[in-house]
């Protein structure tokens, strides 16, 4: 799906990391760890082509990210399912106008029928579904953007602190929700510095732990 | 062609879900219009400014061109004879149509607004003056001019060229002057129009960025701008050019006041021109819509 060949990302002349070589297989579930500024977000952009990598290759559905054009990185983030920390909303649309956006940008609108209620009743925002993005609380902006990174099926979900803003109820329910796509042949790769999500995680689903520590990104202490 | 007719028509018809992705914002949209609208009122003018001074032009040239005037200043005991030796002449002379010797009313008329109307003409020791029509390719004014010295030393013979050729070409500089001021109003039109789109984009940096992650292409998210803009740009102008024209009509007409400004209008068929200017307007604003959003997408992420 995604691979990372001795990857390095430098900005204003400083190097944020390097030596970075990662594979995020089909159905696979990660978690990447690491302390504030180490590069987890930087990380993540580069896994949907915000951002270019300043040495070496990123291959996104073995295209290297570095040749595609504008229209290209466009059509491969309809394959991957993006939730940030301070989840983004276009603020006059509804909840459920927001959730078909992917649907909508990519003019398949008529899909919506049907999977979006279904979908919208799946992270429990029945109720709000006519709602603004504003009057959502923390933890519903996080379902509703959840809800919108899979609405078009993608192979890859790519969470960065999908938990950061929520208490722990809603946390696991994020979780249990992101461990079921992955049980559906999704992979998932999440940046977070939750440790009791990840054991939690750990004890539902076969998951890898990466940590970006130095400038480089580990695996259970070793370099990767 | 059909090609872009299905664009144009796609342009029209737009995307309802792509232009609801996009929040109308209120400053831009009627500082478009009102760009747009003033643009093509005064482009109107220009226009109108352009094709008065082209008629005036072709009218000098055309009518100047065609006659002469030779005048014959001589003793009151031997104007009639000159008179009579000079039309002889001209009657004689390849490529000219006719010669006809201005009557005294005519004279009268032609100092009129100088001495007024009643002018003793008859006592005055005033040149007879010959109204000369030329035909075919004219008359070689260097023959003519000899012949006449030696027949009628009095004769003085104006062929026009002095004085025609400055004036037409006035106005034929007026006339492009008008057609550059048009070139002008329609550049200025595209920058305040690539201005609004700029301010419009930067006002809707979240809009474009959560599009822009949800896998919206470059080109869908212009679209919606694009299309907006462009049909602001010709209502605009639609109005503008409207109240253009409606200001152009209520000018007094050349019958009532006479003279060169009173002619600044359109005549006959040449009233459809303004017509052009809205969807010259609205391409403009397509032009310079699709730039300004294309080049600002292309530096975001």
């Amino acid at each position: 799906m995604i691979e990372f060949e001795n990857v390095a990302y430098s900005y204003g002349g400083a190097e944020l990391f390097s030596q970075v070589s990662l594979t995020l297989a089909a159905g696979s579930f990660h978690f990447l760890t690491g302390p504030s500024g180490a590069g987890k977000t930087t990380l993540l952009k580069l896994c949907y082509g915000a951002l270019q990598a300043t040495a070496g290759h990123v291959r996104l559905f073995g295209d290297d990210a570095a040749t595609m054009d504008r229209d290209a990185v466009a059509l491969s983030r309809r394959r991957i399912g993006v939730v940030h920390q301070d989840c983004q909303f276009l603020d006059h649309l509804s909840v459920t106008d927001n959730i078909a956006l992917p649907l909508t940008v990519s003019g398949r609108e008529s899909e919506a029928v049907g999977n979006l209620e279904d979908l919208i009743g799946w992270v429990g925002l029945r109720g709000q579904a006519a709602q603004l993005p504003p009057e959502l609380s923390g933890g519903e902006r996080q379902r509703a953007a959840l809800a919108r990174a899979v609405i078009m099926s993608p192979d890859v979900i790519v969470a960065d602190e999908p938990t950061g803003n929520v208490d722990w109820e809603m946390s696991q329910r994020l979780l249990t929700l992101l461990i079921e796509l992955n049980r559906m042949g999704k992979t998932v790769i999440i940046a977070t510095h939750d440790m009791n999500l990840i054991r939690t995680a750990k004890s539902q689903v076969s998951t890898r732990v990466l940590r970006l520590k130095d400038q480089r990104l580990m695996q259970a202490g070793v370099e990767l | 062609m059909k090609v872009d007719l299905a664009r144009l028509f796609d342009l029209i018809a737009g995307d309802p879900q792509a232009d609801r992705a996009v929040p109308p914002t209120g400053f831009t949209a009627r500082l478009t219009l009102f760009t747009a609208g003033s643009m093509a009122f005064l482009a109107v003018f220009a226009m109108a400014l352009s094709l008065a001074t082209g008629r005036l032009a072709d009218r000098w040239s055309a009518e100047l061109a065609r006659t002469s005037t030779l005048r014959i200043s001589a003793p009151a005991d031997q104007a009639d004879a000159q008179l009579r030796a000079a039309i002889t002449v001209l009657e004689t002379t390849p490529g000219v149509a006719a010669a006809r010797p201005l009557t005294a009313d005519e004279q009268r008329a032609l100092l009129a607004p100088w001495f007024g109307p009643d002018l003793p003409i008859e006592d005055l020791p005033i040149p007879q003056l010959i109204e000369i029509i030329e035909e075919g390719d004219g008359y070689d004014p260097t023959g003519l001019r000899a012949r006449l010295q030696a027949e009628v030393p009095g004769a003085v013979l104006d062929d026009h060229n002095r004085w025609r050729e400055p004036l037409v070409a006035a106005a034929n500089r007026l006339r492009a002057l008008g057609w550059l001021a048009i070139i002008l109003i329609a550049g200025s039109t595209g920058a305040m129009i690539t201005l609004a789109a700029q301010a419009a984009l930067a006002a809707n940096a979240q809009v474009i960025r959560v599009m822009r992650l949800v896998g919206a292409r470059d080109i869908y998210i212009a679209g919606a701008f694009v299309r907006r803009f462009t049909l602001r740009a010709l209502t605009g102008a639609a109005i503008g050019t409207l109240l253009g024209m409606f200001a152009i009509w209520l000018l007094p007409s050349t019958d009532v006041a006479g003279g060169f400004l009173t002619g600044l209008g359109f005549q006959g068929w040449h009233w459809l021109w303004p017509l052009v200017i809205p969807p010259l307007a609205a391409a403009v604003a397509f032009v310079a819509t699709r730039a300004a959003a294309l080049g600002t997408l292309k530096e975001q992420p």
